[in-house]
């Protein structure tokens, strides 16, 4: 090429249409990867606008500040093009990204097992976090007892017709015979002693947990089953303040709806003594009272085994089933559905906790 | 106790017009729970009326003989129709379903067709009327106008009660105490059936020589009736009111004494007087002495028993049962009534030493009123002399041992301050009264004598439930809850939880079983013979025979849930339960049974003493995997479970439990004896982990590679409070080591090592491989490690990095012989 004509491409015209088809060969490109060989040959050594610039030095010294400020006009307007073109290309190509990794959301294969707490354990948190809001202690005590425990202190005596009320399964002595003074406890009112015998009143203690009588499966009876037992002992303990607790308790359990009738009823332990019912609303075969435990005022007798004065202080208790609550609030008809161990009824049964 | 309303409104005046519900109502709000509400009315729907046979067609030419009858039921024309029953002949009176009826268990009467004839109604038996199980013949009546209705005739016009008595009110085992309960709450007027007799005072000589030699005698009283029809047909009135009460009329004797015990709640015996030989001796049993009771089971009695005996030995079991010997047979003409009262506790004994519980023991337990013998003895002759003819001998014998009733004293408050209702001072008298008691006092405390009736009445609190229950629980108000200064769940309590909701949290499912096992299990789960959870505590009286054992762990219950589990399909399973486990204390049955008191606290020493015979009962959490850990699916070829997932459950737990699980190589039954871990805390052990041993997995039916741990909950020590951790702002420094050791030597002792090697700049230390390769020699290992390491106060150089891995493998080069792999 000579001077000559590279002088010639300084000529206006001549910028004006190396920008001109710069610009055409720019938009043509339909990718990054032709973006690229355009911006070679717009903007590369070899351009025109490159040559252009080469060919300055070869006009004479007072034309070449304008020739200069062509020259870089020239290549502004191409790089400008070019950017706006790469910036729609790439973003062309990050949309193509995007839409190529698409998946099916929905075909999916869960990586984690799903677990669940069995609700009757729920139930009795839910119990325990509703006393311990009150300011009650939860109780606990063994399973296995001695009969002093499940009985005596709860002044049944060993002729007393209520031993025979209760279904005990018996623990075997070291001969395999009766004779080792050793129960499953019948209920949870064991812990009751334990607590008299190791606090001081005032004891407000609420024990949820696992009792055992020998009754055959069912769809409405298990030899293992819950209670939650409650005991208050302090001074100027009335029946009111229990059937204010029951009712408090009803609605926690039954809904804001539920209250509480008191019968007359027997129990060793208390005197005077009431079966609760509880009015629940929700019930699938309309509302209606249901049997719902047993309470009452702690017999003094009870209060005197454990060594506190039954002149000074005065207590209620109760009783209450936990499966008998769940069955009634899920609308559960076979028992069995709980305790048979099958991992569907945990996983099913979603009790608030 | 079933009781006919009929019979209740003869002695409370029951309203006209109280219905069903509300006597329903009225006898909850005593105390009487009303187990069943019988409506007789309602067991025959439809015409049912009584006729007259008016003639019989005997029909002889089918497999049994038929009887064609007309049978006139107050129509223009008699009825023609079939029956198979022969008890009866022309001119009796029968009960008569008519076409339209329906008898119990939806029987339709209709006209019909059979056996050639037309039949069109029905002659009824006892038993097809719900009336009795008597199905030995049609019914035939003694009386009744025809054409009219025959509910009335056969008892099918009331309404039973079936009530629970409680064990406190054992006087409600009557018609007497129901109807006093009753009249009250209704506030009606109450007869006492008691009036109904005129004691007569004893006389000088007995109607039969009679002596009592024990004092769980309280009284004796007896009459005679002489040459008296004893097994007459009890009026239909008194034999009604039996079969609705549910007993089967026997005989006049026997129904007398029956109905007795149910309309007064005593209970009597009636003997064949010409059975007895010499006299009665009602003493202690002898040792070795036999009765045939009237159940025809032979009984060997006690010396705790007492016993009803003549010149040839026991005739009756005092208080619960009569003998075969002396009982009434059919031609018993000579009649002595024996109404008698007991110690309870004695007759409690003698119930439960002979598993025979009658309705005179029930009644005996609970007491009976002793005030009533004479005259229920009294009324029993009259009422055999009425309907059995005969005659009544003057003589009376009544040995009355009976005590004065010990008065109660309660301040008149009492029940003010127990129930929390402001009750006057009259009210409390008029409800004690209106419980039979006698109450006398002006001050602040009353002194109450309770009626010979309720021998339950013996404590102020006894009286104060008198009070509020005569007066309703009804107005017992609800009082706001006070709220107390508690302190929460405890610690122990709060780690329950968040163990178990960890467990959930991480894909296990909360499960619980029974705690009862086989003696079998032992041999399945592979525990060694000399195992001490072999010696478990045992149920005397299992439900089921096969599993009277009391686990040991909660694995030994766990796996049947499992196996449950599989059962129903399921493959994957991933299940956990926490829960008391139970373990004979050492050496327990050498500890004496040591008696505590109940009338004040026993002491710590007796209770400490007597408590060691309990078994062991910590709680245990425990977890069983198999089938896939992670399912296969779109993005993963799966993974089956293996020992790891066991030992990372244990891992859960200890984390929620905030202690910190070493693992070390176990060995323990009913792991894999290559793949268990022994897990510790502060170098305790606290339990297992790992894969199942493959011939237990064999044995219970699980799956191969079943992995499984158990913990002891109450063994991990509950956190002290932790010092906060020092959060490095410096960059790490990551360096890799791989170490060669011998095969036998185990990762975490290698760990171990590098660990205390490497020291405070450790941040953190994770096998990432483990390698075999001839070049490493026979019999060796390589274990690669990443090292983070990090300083608090500054960028760590690389030549402090270099020391530091140097530091970490000189450690374990001296313990193991470890070699840094180049």
């Amino acid at each position: 090429m000579s001077t000559e004509n590279e002088a010639g491409l300084l000529q206006p015209e001549a910028l004006a249409r190396a920008v001109k088809d710069a610009a055409a060969a720019i938009e043509a490109a339909a990718d990054l990867a032709e973006l690229a060989a355009a911006k070679s040959a717009t903007l590369g050594d070899k351009s025109p606008v490159s040559l252009a610039r080469r060919a300055i030095g070869s006009i004479p010294g007072p034309e070449r500040g304008e020739a200069g400020r062509n020259v870089n006009a020239a290549r502004s307007e191409i790089t400008a093009v070019y950017e706006a073109r790469e910036e729609i290309l790439k973003a062309a190509e990050a949309a193509r990204v995007l839409r190529e990794e698409t998946v099916d959301v929905t075909a999916r294969t869960p990586r984690r097992r799903e677990g669940a707490r069995h609700p009757i354990n729920v139930q009795m948190d839910r119990i325990a976090d509703l006393f311990a809001a009150m300011g009650y202690q939860i109780g606990e005590g063994p399973e296995v007892e001695l009969e002093w425990f499940n009985f005596d202190a709860l002044n049944i005596h060993p002729d007393h017709p209520a031993r025979t009320m209760m279904d005990t399964f018996h623990i075997a002595d070291g001969k395999g015979g009766y004779g080792s003074n050793m129960v499953l406890r019948t209920h949870t009112s064991t812990v009751q002693i334990h607590t008299m015998l190791t606090q001081e009143p005032p004891i407000y203690t609420v024990a949820p947990g696992r009792v055992y009588r020998t009754d055959e499966v069912d769809a409405t009876h298990s030899p293992v089953f819950h209670q939650t037992e409650g005991l208050v002992v302090d001074k100027g303990i009335t029946m009111a303040d229990l059937k204010g607790t029951l009712d408090h308790f009803a609605k926690s359990v039954f809904g804001p709806d539920a209250k509480t009738r008191l019968r007359p009823s027997y129990f060793p332990f208390t005197e005077p003594s009431a079966e609760v019912d509880v009015w629940f609303a929700a019930h699938k075969d309309g509302a209606r009272w249901i049997e719902w435990g047993g309470c009452g005022m702690v017999n003094p007798r009870v209060l005197r085994a454990c060594g506190i004065d039954p002149d000074v202080y005065s207590g209620f208790a109760f009783g209450m089933g936990v499966e008998r609550a769940l069955m009634l609030r899920h609308g559960i008809t076979d028992l069995r559905d709980i305790i048979d161990g099958d991992v569907r009824f945990p996983a099913g049964l979603r009790v608030e906790e | 106790m079933r009781i006919p309303v009929s019979w209740l409104a003869e002695y409370a005046a029951l309203p006209a017009d109280l219905s069903t519900a509300d006597l329903d109502a009225a006898l909850v709000e005593c105390g009487l729970e009303v187990e069943e509400v019988d409506d007789l009315r309602a067991r025959v729907t439809g015409p049912l009326v009584v006729g007259r046979v008016a003639s019989i067609e005997e029909l002889t030419e089918f497999k049994k003989p038929i009887r064609h009858c007309w049978v006139e039921v107050g129509e223009a024309e008699p009825r023609s129709i079939i029956c198979g029953a022969r008890n009866f002949a022309e001119g009796d009176l029968v009960v008569v379903a008519l076409p339209g009826a329906e008898l119990p268990g939806g029987f339709r009467i209709a006209s019909r067709k059979t056996y050639g004839r037309l039949s069109d109604g029905m002659i009824c038996s006892a038993r097809e009327l719900g009336v009795s199980d008597d199905h030995e013949g049609i019914i035939v009546l003694p009386e009744g106008t025809v054409g009219e209705d025959a509910r009335a005739v056969v008892g099918l016009d009331d309404v039973v009660f079936e009530l629970a008595i409680t064990p406190d009110m054992g006087y409600c085992f009557s018609v007497r105490g129901i109807a006093r309960e009753v009249a009250h709450r209704l506030g009606v007027a109450f007869t006492d059936p008691a009036a109904k007799a005129k004691e007569e005072p004893a006389t000088g000589s007995q109607p039969f020589p009679i002596a009592v030699e024990t004092e769980g005698c309280t009284r004796f009283t007896a009459r005679a009736v002489h040459n008296v029809d004893a097994n007459a047909e009890s009026p239909e009135w008194l034999a009604k009111r039996l079969v609705q009460a549910g007993m089967r009329p026997i005989g006049l004797a026997v129904d007398v004494t029956n109905y007795l015990m149910l309309e007064l709640g005593h209970p009597l015996h009636a003997f064949d007087l010409d059975a007895l030989s010499e006299g009665l001796t009602v003493r202690q049993a002898r040792p070795g002495e036999v009765l045939k009771t009237l159940d025809d089971v032979e009984r060997r009695l006690d010396p705790e028993d007492m016993v009803i005996c003549d010149a040839t030995g026991p005739l009756s079991l005092a208080g619960v049962m009569g003998g075969q010997s002396s009982e009434v047979e059919p031609h018993t003409r000579n009649v002595l009534i024996e109404a008698a009262h007991w110690n309870p506790t004695a007759i409690a004994r003698t119930s439960r030493r002979h598993r025979l519980s009658s309705e005179a023991s029930k009644r005996y337990e609970r007491g009976a009123d002793a005030a009533l013998s004479l005259l229920a003895a009294q009324r029993a002759a009259d009422l055999l002399v009425e309907y059995g003819g005969g005659t009544l001998a003057p003589e009376v014998a009544d040995i009355d041992r009976r005590g004065p009733i010990a008065p109660i004293t309660i301040p008149v408050d009492l029940p003010a301050r127990t129930v929390g209702v402001d009750y006057e001072r009259a009210t409390v008298v008029a409800m004690l009264e209106a419980a039979g008691c006698t109450v006398d006092g002006d001050g602040d405390v009353l002194t109450v004598v309770p009626a010979s009736w309720r021998p339950d009445l013996t404590d102020p609190a006894d009286l104060v439930e008198e009070v509020v229950r005569l007066h309703g629980y009804a107005h017992v108000p609800s009082a706001t809850p006070r709220a107390i200064a508690g302190t929460g769940l405890t610690s122990a309590q709060r780690r329950r939880r968040r163990v178990a909701r960890a467990l959930a949290d991480n894909g296990f499912v909360e499960t619980y079983t029974f705690p009862f096992v086989s003696r079998e299990r032992a041999d399945e789960l592979g525990l060694d013979e000399k195992d001490p959870q072999r010696e478990a505590v045992a149920v005397l009286n299992p439900l089921d025979d096969a599993a009277p054992l009391l686990r040991a762990t909660v694995l030994a219950s766990l796996v049947n849930a499992v196996r449950v589990n599989l059962a129903r399909g399921a493959k994957d399973l991933a299940v956990f339960e926490e829960g008391l486990v139970f373990q004979p204390a050492e050496g327990w049955t050498e500890f004496d049974v040591v008696a505590l008191p109940v009338s004040k606290r026993p002491e710590d020493e007796a209770i400490e003493a007597a408590i060691r015979r309990l078994p062991v009962q910590p709680r245990h959490v425990a977890a069983v995997l198999c089938g896939q850990a992670v399912p296969a699916g779109v993005d993963s070829p799966g993974r089956a479970v293996d020992w790891a997932d066991a030992v990372e459950a244990a891992e859960v737990v200890a984390e929620a439990a905030g202690v910190v699980l070493e693992t070390a190589q176990g060995e323990a039954a009913p792991w894999h004896p290559g793949r268990c871990a022994e897990l510790r805390v502060d170098g305790a052990v606290v339990g297992h982990a790992g894969e199942l041993h493959p011939e237990v997995c064999a044995r219970l039916g699980l799956p191969r590679r079943t992995a499984a741990m158990e913990l002891d909950l109450t063994a991990l020590p509950l956190p002290d409070l932790a010092p906060a951790p020092v959060v490095s702002h410096f960059p790490a420094t990551l360096i890799d080591v791989a170490v060669v050791v011998d095969e036998a030597v185990p990762a975490g002792k290698v760990e171990e090592a590098l660990r205390e090697g490497a020291g405070e700049l450790l941040d953190s230390l994770r096998l990432f491989d483990v390698y075999r390769d001839a070049k490493l020699g026979e019999g060796r290992k390589s274990l690669a490690f990443k090292l983070e390491l990090r300083a608090n106060d500054r960028t760590l150089t690389n030549e402090e990095g270099v020391a530091v891995r140097d530091a970490a493998v000189a450690v374990a080069a001296e313990r193991f012989g470890a070699g840094l792999r180049e």
